[in-house]
């Protein structure tokens, strides 16, 4: 389909993500970022990209077996897919209301498990699904559009 | 495009392109070049740590002589609050103000008091306009320069409001106008511990001409003003800052005075760079306030002083203690939005790669191929502060793989096993029997 001279192969960053590995949480979607200041998309993406993209890795490292995160950037928006080996996610409403957490004391005292960051993705994408069950991994794909 | 004025400089002759500056930038600003450190300067956010990190003393800030206030007839001095912890707790504030005004100054305005109006018009600000949280200070310029460059994003979380030093110059002018002196011949004056203050009057951001007709580096006035403190009987204006407004010199003193309860109070550059990689990643919404200085331990710290910035700290607490937390409040009727900003701050793209998208992802691909293939060491070698600097500035074209020492050696061995390979190919007519 070259249907232009402006064609675009989109940009694709891959990270995996450690379970419990505090240290290095939050690196990937720093690298995210970083990418996004450097090709000069405007500050509301980078900051909802930016936002959406730690939760999920947050997420990764604090409730999930492990996994990965991709993002994928075009012109007109920003795809984040965030990936792990389970244990899944068995009720996906309940955990989306703001305040529900299952997160254990110990990561609280690091302050997290406010309940918020699935509400806060939520908040910053313009398409979210998430895909997950008891038992099974859980994907979610996050879609931010450049324009609000 | 016109150059971009900035006050950090390089001294030249004093360089001995050590490399100790480069790593040491927060916005990778600093190359060195054909033996000298070099500063882009678009990328400088004049938080003088180059200054502070260089042996050589090779770094300095322009500012103004004291001789330019005879420029005007009626120079007014606006001392930073960190001006008076520059000297023994034996001299008082007043001998220090008295002395101000014997070097010819025609008047002085404590920027102490500027503080305390700012305060004030901060509280009023937040009050009507809801910003996200945290909401970060605009006092230091170095910091706001900073955000500008690498956090656009966060430039919404700024409070709009002009620096204590503005309104200083501002509410300065007006008062003497009202006394009858011809604005034109009042000339103001910034007593200065900062080098980004000197840019933030040249180049200012949010306001479009800084009141401000010159900087005076606390460091330059302090011998001139010292011989004066020794002759000096104090005398006393009115009115005065109290311990509120001078403690805005360390670390704390604006967060203190504000009537939130979650403050942040940062110093050092790097310590906030970690927290504005924090809040845009969208950590600490619980936090009300955040106050970022570029200084270890607020401006007492600045490049542009001279004590010791431990002992400043203490002299500016016992002064804040002598001097009591009660300031003068401003009149309800006082016109607060005379001090918001007039101007919106556009981000500053030097980080960006190319203005075309297009282009600017493929410069990132390569950029990224170049950077694996160097060998990871950052050793500053090639003049740049990380491989991944220098892999950036390839593909920006300013720059040369062969510039680092690693990649040059290989390429020296390959030529060297090339030349052994060939040497053994002698012509038949010289060479040996096969
Ligand atoms: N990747 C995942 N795997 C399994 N469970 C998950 C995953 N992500 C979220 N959950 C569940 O959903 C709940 C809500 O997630 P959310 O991110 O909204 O809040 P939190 O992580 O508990 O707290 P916060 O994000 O505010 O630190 C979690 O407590 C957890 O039970
Ligand atoms: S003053 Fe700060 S930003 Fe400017 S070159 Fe020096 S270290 Fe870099
Ligand atoms: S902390 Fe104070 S002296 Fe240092 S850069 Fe900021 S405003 Fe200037
Ligand atoms: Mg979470």
């Amino acid at each position: 389909m070259m249907d232009d001279n402006k064609q675009f192969k989109p940009l694709k960053l891959y990270f995996t993500v450690e379970q419990g590995d505090f240290i290095r949480a939050g690196e990937a979607s720093s690298k995210i970022k970083k990418v996004l200041s450097q090709l000069g998309f405007p500050g509301s993406l980078i900051r909802r990209v930016a936002i959406a993209a730690y939760e999920a890795e947050m997420n990764i490292v604090i409730h999930s077996w492990g996994g990965e995160l991709e993002a994928e950037i075009g012109p007109e928006h920003v795809t984040i897919v965030a990936r792990d080996r389970g244990p899944g996610i068995s009720d996906i409403a309940l955990a989306m209301e703001e305040g529900y957490s299952t997160a254990p004391d110990k990561v609280r005292e690091m302050g997290f498990g406010a309940g918020m960051g699935l509400p806060n993705i939520q908040n910053c994408a313009t398409e979210f699904i998430i895909e997950s069950g008891e038992g099974r991994g859980t994907v979610l794909r996050i879609l931010i559009a450049v324009k609000e | 495009m016109a150059a971009y004025f900035h006050s950090v400089t390089l001294e030249k002759e004093k360089c001995m392109g050590c490399t100790n500056c480069i790593k040491r930038c927060p916005t990778e600003a600093i190359r060195v070049r054909e033996g000298k450190a070099k500063i882009i300067d678009e990328r400088c956010i004049d938080c003088g740590e180059c200054i502070r990190v260089c042996h050589n003393h090779a770094k300095r800030a322009l500012t103004d002589p004291l001789e330019i206030i005879k420029a005007y007839p009626y120079p007014v001095a606006l001392p930073a609050p960190t001006l008076y912890s520059q000297f023994s707790h034996k001299f008082k504030v007043d001998q220090i103000i008295q002395g101000l005004l014997n070097l010819g100054f025609f008047r002085v305005w404590e920027v102490a008091r500027g503080a305390e109006i700012a305060t004030q018009v901060l509280v009023k600000y937040l009050e009507n306009h809801a910003l996200p949280k945290p909401v970060i200070s605009a006092a230091c310029p170095a910091v706001l320069r900073l955000i500008q460059v690498r956090y656009p994003e966060l430039l919404e979380h700024v409070i709009p409001i002009e620096s204590p030093m503005e309104i200083s110059a501002r509410l300065a002018k007006k008062e003497l106008e009202e006394e009858g002196y011809p604005v034109e011949q009042v000339g103001v004056f910034f007593i200065s511990p900062c080098a980004a203050k000197v840019t933030s009057v040249k180049n200012p951001l949010g306001v479009k001409k800084s009141q401000v007709d010159g900087v005076i580096a606390i460091s330059d006035i302090y011998g001139p003003l010292l011989a004066q403190l020794a002759s000096t009987a104090s005398v006393s204006i009115q009115p005065r800052a109290s311990g509120a407004g001078i403690g805005w010199a360390v670390t704390g003193g604006e967060s203190r005075l504000l009537p939130f309860t979650q403050t942040l109070s940062v110093d050092g550059i790097a310590n906030v760079v970690r927290v504005l990689d924090d809040i845009a990643m969208g950590k600490l919404k619980e936090v009300d306030f955040i106050e970022g200085l570029a200084c270890m331990g607020g401006c007492v710290g600045g490049p542009l002083t001279i004590e010791n910035s431990y002992l400043s700290k203490t002299r500016i607490q016992n002064l804040s203690k002598k001097y009591g937390m009660s300031y003068l409040e401003v009149a309800p009727e006082f016109a607060f939005s005379e001090f918001f900003w007039t101007e919106k701050i556009e981000p500053c793209s030097v980080l960006v790669l190319d203005e075309d998208l297009a282009l600017a992802m493929q410069k990132l691909e390569t950029l990224d191929e170049i950077h694996k293939a160097l060998p990871g060491l950052d050793c500053g070698s090639c003049g740049a502060p990380t491989c991944r600097a220098l892999a950036e500035d390839i593909v920006r074209g300013l720059a040369v793989e062969i510039d680092c020492i690693f990649k040059l050696r290989e390429k020296v061995t390959d030529l060297a096993e090339r030349m052994v390979e060939l040497s053994s190919k002698l012509p038949p007519s010289i060479g040996k029997p096969r």
